[in-house]
């Protein structure tokens, strides 16, 4: 079957996977499209790492479809231009770095002439390495190396999982690098990554696992859209709070939605004797979004 | 392609893994301790008739292939656990797996590099043995070509059998419940021998059952009358029965079938166990 053109880099639809009585991933769909950067979020154990795995073939699906690059992926050759960087990420000790990669070159089926390659390793920093055994590598440095693995056979679409995990914070500056060259090539990129911050700078979109099922997802933008106004107040009377509900207070801080006349919620506080310190419109971070949304069940969560 | 790819691999881990290390070493001093045990002989006994020596030659010869069989399939039982199930259990085998590639292919090239690891073994063992006994007592095997087909056989039916465990269970226990399935199915053959010695028909056919549910003794067997003197055999003539390094007929080809047939349902056994598998 010809690969349809025109298709998204990764078509997920109802995955579910149980491992004995526990269900880790329970009618997981979602799509990437070419050329995008989806941030996989969640807190341990909501199926990330399953849903990439099913994605991939590695893990057997109890029911669900999915599409690579326009093939079914029951079809090995739907991983014809996918790289992955795997959670546990580990390589041949007995190859060299160099070994590595064209090792994967070859299953991959692709001719990247020997410049390229050292080329990508140069990319993760480890140019001067080539020719040293995986097995005397750091972690660090088998998670650069991983990095280069996934991306030697010139991929379409890259999945990574967890990739800063071993890495020190200059080793996670040159991957949002990189992530972000992959998005200016086009190239669509699945990361899964516990760094908010990381999956903030680069991600086009967010989904959001939550005990194995699609919690919430959407653009940074439909995410973070409430807008929210932040306040220092002192001696606010019953009658002045009445005025803010629903608020969050933490001390003299007051958080409330973002009203639609700033000025006029302040001279209403005023004239109840309140004392206004401070007023500053702010946006929530895509981490506090994120512990809302997770948790908006915490009887379900130990 | 990606089967051949995959077996480069595993011969290229095989050579450089300590695993060759280890085997070179025993099997030196293996070899190195025939070589004085042969040479003791014809010092002590020189007076040893051209008929003896054949006799003390090719059994001893026996007792020193089975040692290098028996490091072969150590070594190569060792090596193919670690070489499925290490791989899945370190994860190696995620990144390789997610190539486009099919899961059979990988074990199929494994199954492959670890047959001529294997053979090489067998092979360069053996022929450094047989120049031994040719130098030290004169003595020559009537089919060594056979015999070592056989012994790579035999080293390929054990490794099929480790490679199908290291698809289901560690990569150590997988070793451990290969070789001590060899030893028992050895032992099972001796204790059929005994049955055949005694007259015994229901003890003989454990002899018999074991060999067909685990060909590796059988072939062991097969072996061992290619590297003995048929005169011998004739000499002893029918007073004595076979003894565990005293083979007196050669395989029949429907064993040969049967072993060829048991050593692939294994191997499509493993590829089916290992497409299951979740890694």
């Amino acid at each position: 079957m010809e690969a349809v053109t025109g298709s998204p880099a990764v078509w997920v639809s109802h995955l579910s996977k149980r491992y004995r009585k526990r269900v880790a991933v329970d009618g997981v769909s979602f799509t990437v499209a070419r050329g995008e950067v989806l941030g996989l979020l969640g807190p341990n154990g909501a199926g990330k790492t399953s849903v990439i795995k099913m994605m991939l073939g590695l893990v057997r699906p109890d029911a669900g479809e999915v599409m690579l690059l326009g093939r079914p992926g029951t079809d090995p050759r739907s991983r014809e231009k996918v790289g992955y960087l795997p959670e546990l990420f580990r390589y041949q000790p007995w190859l060299t770095a160099d070994e590595v990669l064209t090792l994967h070159v070859r299953l991959a089926g692709v001719t990247v002439p020997d410049r390229e390659r050292r080329d990508c390793l140069g990319l993760v920093g480890l140019a001067d390495r080539a020719t040293d055994r995986v097995g005397g590598f750091s972690k660090g440095m088998q998670q650069r190396l991983g990095l280069a693995v996934a991306l030697v056979a010139r991929p379409e679409l890259v999945v990574l999982d967890e990739p800063t995990s071993a890495l020190d914070p200059l080793g996670r500056a040159d991957v949002r690098d990189l992530l972000l060259s992959l998005r200016q090539r086009q190239v669509a990129v699945l990361l899964n990554s516990h760094l908010i911050g990381e999956v903030e700078r680069v991600c086009d979109r967010v989904l959001i696992l939550d005990r194995g099922r699609v919690a919430a997802s959407g653009t940074l933008a439909e995410l973070l859209g409430r807008r929210t106004l932040r306040l220092r107040l002192s001696d606010v009377s019953d009658e002045a709070s009445a005025l803010l509900e629903p608020y969050e207070k933490a001390g003299d801080r007051y958080t409330v939605a973002l009203p639609e006349d700033v000025p006029a919620l302040v001279a209403d506080l005023v004239k109840r004797g309140v004392r206004v310190h401070a007023v500053e419109p702010a946006r929530a971070t895509l981490e506090e979004r994120l512990l809302d949304i997770l948790r908006a069940h915490p009887e379900e969560h130990r | 392609m990606t089967v051949l790819t995959i077996a480069t691999l595993t011969l290229r881990e095989a050579s450089r893994r300590r695993v060759l290390r280890s085997l070179a070493v025993l099997t030196v001093l293996l070899l190195a301790l025939s070589a004085w045990g042969f040479s003791r002989i014809d010092a002590e006994f020189g007076g040893l008739t051209s008929g003896e020596a054949k006799v003390a030659g090719s059994t001893v010869l026996n007792l020193v292939m089975f040692g290098s069989s028996l490091i072969a399939a150590l070594g190569t039982a060792f090596l193919a656990g670690p070489s499925v199930a290490g791989e899945v259990e370190s994860g190696i085998a995620l990144a390789m797996m997610t190539r486009p590639i099919r899961r059979w292919q990988v074990l199929l090239g494994k199954w492959l590099g670890l047959v001529a690891f294997g053979s090489g073994f067998v092979t360069v063992a053996g022929v450094a043995e047989f120049v031994i006994v040719h130098l030290t007592v004169g003595y020559w095997p009537p089919h060594p070509v056979t015999g070592l087909l056989l012994l790579a056989g035999q080293t390929a039916a054990l490794l099929t059998l480790g490679l199908l465990f290291a698809t289901a269970i560690s990569p150590m226990a997988s070793g451990i419940v290969a070789v001590g399935l060899f030893g028992a199915t050895w032992i099972a053959g001796v204790v059929g021998s005994v049955g055949e010695a005694l007259g015994n028909p229901s003890v003989a056919q454990v002899g018999v059952v074991s060999r067909m549910l685990l060909p590796t003794d059988g072939l062991w067997r097969g072996a061992m009358n290619a590297f003995q003197d048929p005169s011998l055999l004739a000499q002893i003539g029918t007073g004595v029965e076979e003894s565990p390094f005293l083979s007196m007929a050669p395989l029949t080809p429907a064993y040969l079938t049967w072993a060829a047939i048991w050593t692939l349902l294994v191997l499509g056994l493993a590829a089916l166990g290992f497409q299951r598998r979740d890694l």
